[in-house]
């Protein structure tokens, strides 16, 4: 039961990602081709409330549902790990139009060559366990 | 029913999204996608080949939930809440993407080209769909986190780390876009 309200927001998330149409490969192609603006809508509105909601949390100190105090972990310091993982991950989001929510919502739609892109992602993910203490951070 | 069989526009999609993000939060929780794949790594056992996949998965159990319902939202979208499934697209994308080899740009959600079955039955496609897996799984593990993690939750928390990955996330896009992507399909 405790994971139940987890599973009603990942079934809202997606539907949101699909009739949003968020999914769609061609909405990512027209993002980074800047000729559309419903993908900087989505993600600047999202982000506009998301400030507006952390900052609220943070300035009340609000508390979570259990009690406990909310605790908004900073990312760690650095610079080349954001910018050259950013850059790895960015030319994949373009590729294939799917970052890892949709690569989800996109199984349930049906469209089945997406289990190619998820393996691929747990590998890479997989590579980055196995190189990440060679790696500048 | 229109309301619910069209396409659903930013204003609605961006505030549910950010709305997520929040429930989360003062659920103890915080949104991140990417870190799935890093659980489903600790799941296969891959903590036998590094550290990096020795912790308590345990705890992630809640973010895969999220995860099949997100698989759930998908199908109940498709079959229940949409009965046309093409992309309206403004013509200079039309034409910009004829001139790149996509021949019915917009026909449905993602391109047969590089989904369609004459897709799956080359080489060539299945090395397309892994490697753009690959990278998405590399990237967002080395920046500790993709769309969700960094440009909605981290960029909600001001975080500098965040700016920086999305700038990366938009350099390679960009650079896939307009100079790599031409040459791949």
């Amino acid at each position: 039961m405790k994971f139940l309200k987890f599973l009603v927001l990942g079934i809202i998330f997606g539907i949101i990602m699909s009739k949003a149409e968020i999914i769609s490969w061609y909405r990512i192609y027209e993002m980074f081709s800047f000729e559309s603006f419903h993908m900087y809508g989505v993600i600047g509105s999202a982000l506009a409330l998301g400030l507006l909601s952390v900052q609220i949390i943070k300035f009340f100190n609000l508390k979570s549902f259990d009690g406990n105090k909310i605790i908004l972990n900073p990312k760690d310091k650095g610079i080349a790990r954001y910018i050259i993982g950013g850059f790895i991950f960015g030319l994949g989001w373009s590729m294939t139009g799917a970052c890892p929510g949709p690569l989800f919502v996109l199984l349930g739609k049906g469209v089945w060559p997406i289990m190619l892109i998820i393996l691929g992602s747990v590998f890479g993910t997989f590579l980055y366990g196995l190189l990440k203490d060679k790696l500048p951070h | 029913m229109e309301l619910i069989y069209n396409p659903w526009p930013w204003y609605i999609a961006g505030p549910i999204i950010a709305l997520i993000m929040v429930l989360l939060i003062v659920f103890g929780k915080s949104f991140g996608m990417s870190s799935n794949l890093r659980t489903i790594c600790a799941i296969a056992g891959a903590g036998k080949y590094s550290d990096f996949f020795r912790f308590e998965w345990k705890n992630q159990i809640w973010n895969l939930v999220l995860v099949l319902g997100a698989v759930i939202g998908g199908f109940i979208a498709h079959n229940y809440m949409t009965n046309d499934y093409t992309i309206n697209l403004n013509q200079t994308t039309i034409k910009s993407l004829n001139e790149i080899g996509i021949k019915n740009p917009g026909s449905s959600y993602l391109p047969d080209e590089l989904f369609g079955i004459e897709a799956l039955n080359s080489l060539y496609g299945w090395i397309y769909l892994i490697f753009g897996g690959i990278l998405i799984g590399f990237g967002t593990r080395y920046a500790g986190g993709c769309t969700s993690g960094h440009a909605i939750s981290g960029l909600s928390n001001m975080q500098l780390p965040s700016l920086i990955a999305v700038i990366g996330f938009f350099i390679g896009g960009l650079l896939m876009n307009h100079f790599i992507l031409p040459f791949l399909l």
